[in-house]
């Protein structure tokens, strides 16, 4: 085997006094494809977002790269694409200014030269979003607004993406365009892992998958097929929704 | 012209233009990450600054720094730990600042409620020479950090989350980020008073993203508002003989009143020009759905 990428052993989280996470392993050799499956509830945010530090763990290990979390600092190996809902200021800002973020990993002190810029277009063009770097992303469609996102991630030329619900409420064209940008990346030996509701348009893309109940890994292996109604042709559940613990707290005046 | 003869006017016009300047500059952070009433809840905590001054007989604008500085932390704190309390917890922090702020000040043997009036609602006229000195090292620092850092500053208001996995030190930041608020806090004090600080730091923002699509536009243009409007109210306070803090204030929310009007039609316009564009593209009569409804139609 080729060597691990992400790995969580042990991991465990509490959100408040419930426990959301309760000692999973996950691996993630370099190149796979891996998808983290799971209901509403199961831990697959969390357990991502503890992968990126963004969730507190009780214990375990988690390792990027072969270096401990702690001690991590090559986040420009790292692309990630929250949950669109997480990604809304309250201040007008373009496409480029918001994709311009992502290549900050490998700016030094912040400042963006020539090669970043164009690094920057880059990853617009990769999402086919480049006709539109002046626009306010305010304007944008849901789908084109995660396209936005996924660019921001690649503007870094990431050798890992981390993706939370990438088609979450994401128009057909859309997801197209992301099946495609996903594949093109794999195919240049990108390893992936991406939060999933349901395998759907990037079911040929998957590796692996990891299916979470309760906080425990219940499934890691060949992606599950499709069942009954599931399995139909078009047929697309979209839960934009996290349980109520995992949404981001920042919602009040001055929280 | 004449009113630049005075020093008076001469100290008072730049500790409006140096407010002007940083009020906008650093609320368009708490703007985009929400928390535009964070620099009404430092006032507050000022206030206990200025009473504390007036007790121990040090610089007010000084003491008001230090304490607003330590509010501003405690209150990034809060926001980390607290969660769920956190809002009551803050409300505390800002009530108790307000409290201590009166209580100080009368126990103080040169203070008097006179002296808070000054402070609350501002009193350019009086600012003195120490004073302009401390304004303008403190808008320097101001300046400083939300020019250079603006990057870094707007990556982390526009997605803490993501912000973290750049490698940023989002909590540095985020602490930077109060502590820059709560010295524009005392920089705008004796120009618009603690009470109305907030106001500077929202409303240009505020209005200027009337007209704006994009952050760095959204950020020179509140600062043009803030500029123009510190010295537009400063020029006819000198005049009318009206309270430079409030007419300051009513200035700002006129421009946003002014931006607002101009930017409704263009909105409208430019949804019309939007529409016309997507009925070419589609189909305008519905057809009949091939199965199921697209995911599309998903509103979020």
């Amino acid at each position: 085997m080729t060597e691990p990428v992400v790995s969580l052993r042990g991991v465990r989280a509490d959100l408040g006094s419930r426990p959301v996470l309760r000692g999973i392993d996950l691996t993630v050799h370099r190149g796979e494809v891996v998808a983290l499956l799971g209901a509403n509830g199961s831990g697959k945010s969390t357990a991502v977002r503890s992968i990126i530090g963004q969730v507190q763990t009780g214990a375990g290990a988690i390792e990027l790269f072969g270096t401990d979390r702690g001690r991590f600092r090559d986040w420009h190996r790292v692309g990630y694409v929250p949950q669109r809902t997480t990604a809304a200021g309250g201040v007008p800002a373009t496409v480029t200014e918001v994709v311009s973020s992502g290549r900050l990993s490998r700016a030094r002190f912040g400042v963006l030269r020539k090669a970043d810029h164009a690094a920057v277009r880059r990853a617009l063009d990769l999402v086919g979003m480049a006709d539109r770097a002046k626009d306010s992303v305010d304007a944008l469609s849901g789908g084109q607004h995660q396209r936005v996102l996924i660019a921001r991630a690649l503007a870094s030329e990431p050798e890992l993406l981390i993706m939370d619900e990438p088609m979450a409420g994401v128009d057909l064209a859309s997801q197209e365009v992301l099946a495609h940008t996903l594949t093109e990346q794999v195919s240049q030996g990108t390893t992936v892992l991406l939060v999933l509701h349901e395998l759907g348009p990037l079911e040929p893309l998957i590796d692996r998958a990891v299916v979470l109940r309760d906080g425990c890994v219940v499934h890691d292996g060949p992606p599950p097929k499709a069942v009954g109604q599931h399995a139909l042709p078009g047929h697309d559940h979209v839960h934009p929704h996290a349980p109520a613990g995992a949404e981001p707290i920042r919602t009040g005046l001055l929280s | 012209m004449d009113f630049l003869d005075y020093a008076f006017m001469q100290r008072a016009l730049l500790a409006a233009v140096l407010v002007g300047i940083t009020a906008p500059a650093v609320g368009i952070y708490l703007v985009q990450r929400r928390q535009a009433l964070m620099g009404d809840g430092i006032g507050h905590v000022a206030m206990t600054g200025v009473g504390l001054g007036f007790l121990l007989t040090w610089s007010p604008v000084w003491m008001a720094t230090l304490v607003s500085v330590l509010g501003a932390v405690l209150m990034e704190l809060i926001r980390w730990y607290g969660k769920t309390r956190g809002d009551i917890a803050l409300a505390m922090l800002f009530y108790g600042g307000m409290a201590g702020g009166v209580m100080f000040i009368n126990l103080a043997p040169t203070g008097s409620n006179a002296n808070l009036t000054s402070y609350l609602f501002g009193s350019l006229s009086t600012v003195s020479q120490s004073d302009v000195t401390a304004i303008c090292v403190l808008a320097a620092f101001v300046v400083l950090v939300t020019l250079g850092l603006r990057r870094q500053l707007f990556a982390v208001s526009q997605d803490e989350e993501f912000a973290r996995v750049t490698g940023l030190p989002v909590r540095v930041l985020n602490l930077l980020t109060a502590v820059t608020a709560a010295v524009t806090v005392t920089v705008a004090m004796r120009v618009v008073g603690l009470l109305l600080v907030s106001a500077l730091m929202v409303v240009p923002v505020a209005a200027a993203q009337q007209i704006t699509r994009s952050f760095a536009a959204t950020f020179a243009i509140a600062v043009a508002i803030g500029v123009s409007v510190t010295i537009g109210g400063t020029v006819t306070s000198y005049y009318q003989d009206v309270p430079p803090g409030a007419t300051i204030v009513l200035l700002t929310i006129g421009a946003f009143i002014v931006l607002t009007a101009i930017a409704a039609p263009l909105a409208r316009r430019r949804a019309r020009a939007a529409a016309v564009s997507d009925a070419t593209a589609d189909p305008a009569e519905c057809a009949i759905p091939g199965s199921r409804a697209a995911a599309d139609e998903v509103g979020v």
